[in-house]
């Protein structure tokens, strides 16, 4: 049963979406994003949650994103990201600065259907000052004056990540990370890769439904091996060092990151 | 036995850590982890720690979130967090300075978890190796988390002091002021006063940091070496490079 193709997943994101992808501990669709980039979209209001590091970093200098919402974007060990810190000076998106858990709370009051979300923390800082979109109530339930901040949430059309394996029922298997259940829970659909499906049925015991992002969630499923390359997939595959050093050395200029894209990105479409 | 800087540093963490129960380090913090794994060995198997990106190093599995739950409820007792730039207050920025936000001249990564866990986490430890005018400044361009400001705010967290690569500061949060606790071999307190931006007080007679014993840094040099090479081999290569040896 031949399921959609990577290019199809890609088809399905419009320009202008709102789209949310996790962080590189997780499981990142790298395969999906180099097909968004050749697709050509743009304007995407990318949230990161609650961090992201090469895939936004791609699709912020391939030119696909309006607006970015994030808490961080770094390439960890590699070093700083650099089309994202060039994008920002020349004010090619919206910054939206975030702190960890107000991305993680937006995303759990539209995981809710709630509207807002309180959040400890942020008060007195230039994150809340630059946020327009957050507010400061008092506390009503407090005897004493508790001023705290209200979050709108956060409800993407689409969660975009990578995982292992699916079901032969479109069951995802997400094991402990949960972090992508509460982003399929908001947003309005999912668009997932897997390394690979396998012929079982994850709900059919505790053990493994304990692990596993239901299908209801997920709009559709693509194969794609080693699909969050050159970026780790839990303790399955690590970073691929030598490209993500030689991604950090060469798209430090527009000239440099345009020669990574026709290698690495638009190449594989002249392939295929 | 010598040591090296790294080594100071993550031994001196370990010392601050002393009886925590829950201990969590942030992103790109090799320095801060191996000074909690170092702890939690120590601790006789009293203390969690938890090292992001890690898997064998990781009690958590509720997701990313659940982290930050814990501070919230106060479970959390030490975090880490740095800064591109921290002031006298202790206010720090983690997103970018010079010419005005968001276009700054330098863009550093961003918050991550600091505008919530600096309020919440009782003993926040900030750490930056760099000790420089550049980083610490009178003001910062770009508040990422306050410092304490003595307002009438739910605020159980804070900093107790900040390490770098020539001295540790306490910090005072009801005077808002850091205050100079030691210096490590080799510098001087005017060589700290030199390449300090903000006011600190200093004392007469300034100690210097405590060294490492021989035990401890066999400790370090083994097993704590392995275990934060799940999460740092990088950094592990380069400042360990016999336990890469030894391992092989």
């Amino acid at each position: 049963m031949p399921g959609p193709t990577i290019e199809q997943l890609a088809a399905q994101i419009p320009d202008g979406a709102r789209i949310a992808v996790p962080p590189d501990y997780s499981g990142v669709a790298m395969e999906l994003t180099r097909a968004m980039i050749r697709r050509g979209v743009r304007n995407l209001h990318l949230v990161c949650v609650p961090i992201s590091g090469l895939q936004a970093d791609l699709l912020i200098g391939a030119g696909c994103v309006g607006t970015l919402e994030t808490s961080a974007v770094t390439l960890g060990e590699y070093g700083g990201a650099p089309r994202f810190a060039a994008g920002l000076k020349r004010g090619a998106f919206k910054m939206m600065d975030a702190t960890c858990p107000a991305v993680h709370a937006a995303i759990q009051a539209a995981g809710k259907g709630l509207p807002f979300m309180p959040l400890r923390g942020l008060l007195g800082s230039d994150l809340l000052k630059n946020r327009p979109d957050w507010q400061v109530i008092d506390n009503p339930f407090a005897a004493e004056k508790d001023p705290i901040v209200l979050l709108p949430a956060i409800r993407p059309d689409i969660a975009v990540f990578h995982a292992p394996f699916a079901d032969r029922n479109g069951n995802v298997f997400i094991g402990r990370r949960r972090e992508l259940v509460a982003m399929a829970h908001a947003s309005a659909m999912s668009l997932v890769t897997v390394e690979e499906i396998r012929d079982v049925d994850l709900l059919s015991s505790e053990e493994s439904a304990a692990g596993t992002l239901t299908a209801a969630y997920i709009g559709d499923i693509a194969v794609a091996p080693r699909g969050a390359w050159p970026v780790k997939l839990w303790d399955i595959y690590d970073y691929d060092d030598a490209h993500m050093r030689q991604y950090v050395e060469v798209s430090r200029s527009d000239e440099g990151f345009a020669r990574y894209l026709a290698d690495f990105v638009y190449q594989r479409q002249a392939a295929e | 036995m010598d040591y090296s800087r790294q080594e100071l540093l993550i031994t001196t963490i370990a010392r601050l850590l002393a009886g925590c129960r829950l201990v969590a380090t942030g992103a790109s913090s090799p320095i801060p982890g191996a000074g909690a794994l170092l702890a939690r060995a120590l601790s006789g198997g009293r203390m969690r720690v938890n090292v992001l990106g890690s898997i064998r190093n990781d009690f958590l599995c509720d997701g990313g979130v659940e982290l930050f739950d814990l501070a919230g409820q106060g479970r959390l007792d030490a975090f880490f967090l740095g800064g591109g730039q921290i002031d006298g207050q202790a206010n720090i920025n983690l997103v970018g300075a010079g010419s005005a936000y968001p276009q700054n001249d330098v863009r550093w990564p961003g918050s991550f978890g600091s505008g919530y866990l600096y309020y919440l986490v009782p003993r926040v430890i900030l750490f930056r190796e760099e000790h420089t005018r550049r980083v610490l400044v009178p003001q910062v361009d770009f508040i990422s988390a306050a410092g304490p400001t003595g307002e009438a705010i739910y605020r159980p967290g804070g900093p107790i002091g900040l390490l770098t690569n020539l001295c540790w500061f306490s910090f005072d949060r009801t005077r808002r002021r850091f205050r100079l606790e030691s210096v490590h071999r080799g510098h001087s307190v005017e060589e700290v006063r030199d390449n300090t931006g903000f006011d600190f007080d200093c004392p007469d007679h300034v100690p210097e940091t405590a060294s490492p014993d021989a035990a401890t840094l066999q400790l370090l040099r083994g097993r704590i070496a392995a275990e934060i090479g799940e999460t740092y081999p990088r950094f592990v290569a380069q400042v360990f490079p016999d336990s890469v040896a030894a391992a092989q």
